[in-house]
């Protein structure tokens, strides 16, 4: 099938009108209906909602993982390409066998040999990503958040067009979890990807995102959207009344 | 517990093992051709150690039973892998796999035998055919566990299908087939002797029973202390296999006795 319609120059993702249904024996269930979003480049939205308001489908969707029941997803580029996209989920699905640079160029590796420049690269993530000293170390030697930072890393070593981020910070504790909210603002600014962060934590949607996107459940469709303007890096306005007045004004959209 | 503290009661326990064995024989009295006291049943044993023939025997069983054991890993893995991962095959083939399981499989030995003959051939098949199952089941069980998330991973990642196996397939199925390997490696040993006591010209199990006609009943429980002291070596030998293949597996850490 030939796509007609064209996204937009600068857009990374576009969803038209899509939905979602999963059926089963017990009933059908319709998890997202009527999503109309784009993500353009280099731009960070984060997507807030309850559990259950089909913002993890969204992803999955956006991840190839399940296909839209209605609508269509165009993805930017030349539409040939296979689109860049790097994702990273809850659990952080590092390979238990291979080593931490193993596992941050599993993408190359899970399509054909790795050359030393491959490891290079992986290597270079894993410094960006603080994880220096930890290259040959296996999963198991390492923390949570240290877990989390390695399959951040793995997600960037498409270079990305488009990083998904699943909850990937919700397990940790919350001292590790701002640390590394902070050092993933640093990496998005240095390096212009577009980012989608999934998470259940509205001041870390404020503090990582340009536009927070508010879904309710049953069917799971976008409520609110809120464009945020504080400026970056947004650590030293995480207690600023601007950035509780914005955490205060999502969270009443989110529990109407 | 120490380690020092474990050995020491192990020590202790097999110690008294060999006390009430040596008390029960005096006690009661019980003829060395029923019962021999350990004390015989030791120096039974270091003559069986000191005559030559002994480690041809022992060469012989050895080779039965690891070339049994060979087959039941390359077909138990490799027949456990097809079905786990098709359910076409899965369907077609499970109930012979499990007809074979359900068979008592040592009443085939007489037709292993015309079929493959008096040699050594007849006993790698009767030790491969014992020995096949636990192989297979847990390679079919590992197959069938691949974890969800990691697979997904991969699917995002379009990984070819060859990489897929090597990097995740081979890998979360180890640990199930050593554990089928442990179980299997003393079925292959059982395959080899069963045989060997059926239609045996050499190995320690027909040595077992030309001991027990010439009623040196001594030297029989020898034959059989040294199968076990095979059986010991190499259960542990291939529990250690977790250290070298699987070392990222939280079983690798806890071979012991």
């Amino acid at each position: 099938m030939v796509d007609q319609q064209v996204s937009l120059p600068g857009d990374v993702v576009n969803l038209y009108d899509v939905s979602k249904r999963f059926e089963s024996k017990s009933g059908a269930v319709q998890a997202l209906e009527g999503i109309n979003q784009s993500i353009h480049a280099g731009e960070f939205v984060a997507i807030v909602g309850p559990s259950g308001c089909g913002k993890s489908t969204l992803l999955r969707i956006l991840c190839g993982l399940e296909s839209p029941s209605g609508g269509r997803v165009q993805w930017g580029g030349n539409g040939h390409d296979e689109p860049r996209r790097g994702v990273a989920f809850q659990d952080h699905r590092l390979l238990p066998w291979l080593n931490i640079e193993q596992n941050v160029a599993l993408t190359k590796l899970m399509r054909s040999r790795a050359s030393d420049a491959d490891m290079e690269k992986a290597r270079r993530l894993c410094e960006l990503v603080g994880l220096t000293g930890f290259e040959k170390s296996t999963p198991a030697q390492l923390s949570g958040g240290m877990k989390q930072r390695a399959s951040v890393a793995r997600a960037l070593y498409t270079d990305p067009a488009l990083l998904m981020l699943d909850e990937p910070f919700g397990a940790l504790d919350a001292l590790t979890r701002e640390k590394i909210t902070a050092d993933t603002e640093q990496i998005w600014m240095k390096a212009g990807f577009a980012a989608l962060l999934i998470t259940h934590s509205i001041s870390e949607a404020v503090h990582l995102a340009d536009r927070v996107i508010v879904m309710s459940p049953r069917p799971g469709r976008i409520v609110a959207e809120f464009k945020i303007d504080l400026p970056r890096p947004r650590t030293s306005v995480l207690g600023s009344p601007e950035f509780g007045r914005l955490c205060a004004e999502i969270r009443s959209k989110l529990e109407h | 517990m120490s380690k020092i503290q474990r050995i020491l009661i192990q020590f202790c326990a097999v110690a008294a093992f060999f006390l009430i064995w040596k008390g029960y024989v005096t006690l009661n009295d019980v003829s060395p051709l029923v019962l021999p006291p350990p004390e015989m049943v030791l120096v039974a044993l270091v003559k069986l150690l000191k005559t030559p023939d002994t480690y041809y025997h022992l060469y012989i069983t050895l080779s039965e039973c690891l070339g049994g054991f060979a087959f039941a890993i390359v077909f138990g893995t490799v027949i456990g892998q097809l079905l786990g991962r098709s359910p076409m095959l899965d369907t077609i083939f499970k109930p012979f796999v499990i007809a074979l399981q359900v068979t008592p499989k040592v009443a085939l030995i007489p037709l292993f035998i015309l079929w493959f003959g008096f040699g050594i051939e007849s006993k790698i098949i009767v030790s491969a055919v014992l020995a096949f199952f636990p192989v297979f089941a847990n390679s079919y069980l590992g197959a069938k566990s691949v974890d969800r998330g990691l697979a997904e991973v991969f699917l995002v990642g379009k990984a070819s299908h060859s990489r897929r196996f090597r990097l995740l397939v081979i890998p979360s199925s180890l640990p199930y087939i050593l554990t089928g390997m442990e179980m299997s490696i003393v079925l292959a040993i059982i395959g080899a002797v069963v045989a060997e006591f059926v239609a045996g010209t050499r190995g320690l199990g027909y040595l077992a029973t030309v001991k027990l006609q010439e009623l040196e009943v001594d030297t029989l429980f020898a034959v059989v202390i040294l199968l076990a002291l095979i059986g010991f070596t190499l259960y542990f030998a291939v529990g250690s296999l977790r250290k070298v293949l699987i070392p990222w597996h939280e079983s690798a850490s806890s071979v012991q006795l």
